[in-house]
């Protein structure tokens, strides 16, 4: 047998459900998982890398859309796997569609931003995809498939 | 088929369907529209994410 220097995949996944802690942690009412939301945003906003939380600028609005957009379903716990000695990934995807019903969004749209609406609004991702509007109609945003190489969320080794 | 419609619900006999697909690495998008004349009444979505992509060379979230 011989050691090999890494970082443990179980801790990708683990940096997931905050079991590890380095710094000042926040404040939680509850061990259970935390609330997220998944709200729209206009082609011409800046929603980015560099975005800490949940804003209205740049949201879109429209008949039946709410602020802050829809709750994530969040039915499958973050997982982690082992992809070599030295290398893996932990990963998380919503558990269904992100589904916006009978909406008019007249501005063009193209981004979702997910965020942790437990957490102060928290920004957990922006995800992009081909711009969009909707006329008296449903937006349905379903999600990639729960794997190593395609989760929504993706926290890797190389 | 009942459509809804920014005139309420219609037949949509009564109008003029549109339907389009764009298909690439990022995503697979399938929308339906329905006119009304010259009048767009009716337009649905739906986008399927087929993977996170990767930014500057890398893995999104990699350290």
């Amino acid at each position: 047998m011989a050691n090999t220097q890494s970082m443990a995949t179980s801790f990708l996944g683990e940096l997931m459900t905050a079991t590890h802690n380095f710094g000042a942690s926040p404040i939680r009412a509850a061990s259970t998982a935390d609330t997220f939301k998944a709200a729209l945003y206009l082609a011409s906003a800046t929603v980015n890398a560099a975005t800490t939380v949940y804003s209205t600028t740049g949201e879109v609005t429209g008949t039946n859309y709410t602020a802050g957009g829809v709750t994530v379903t969040n039915a499958t716990a973050p997982t982690s796997t082992n992809s070599s000695s030295t290398a893996g990934v932990g990963y998380w995807t919503p558990s269904a569609s992100f589904v916006y019903t009978t909406v008019t969004l007249s501005t063009a749209f193209d981004a979702v931003l997910v965020y942790n609406s437990t957490q102060s609004n928290k920004a957990v991702s922006v995800h992009t995809f081909g711009s969009q509007t909707i006329t008296a109609g449903t937006f349905t945003l379903t999600m990639p498939s729960n794997t190593t190489t395609t989760a929504l969320l993706r926290l890797a080794t190389t | 088929m009942i459509v809804t419609t920014t005139k309420g619900d219609m037949d949509d006999s009564l109008l003029e369907k549109r339907e389009g697909t764009v298909d690439n690495e990022n995503e697979l998008t399938t929308w339906v529209e329905y006119w009304l004349g010259e009048e767009l009444v009716h337009r649905s979505a739906h986008v399927t994410l087929k993977k996170m992509p990767n930014f500057a060379g890398g893995d999104t979230a990699s350290f």
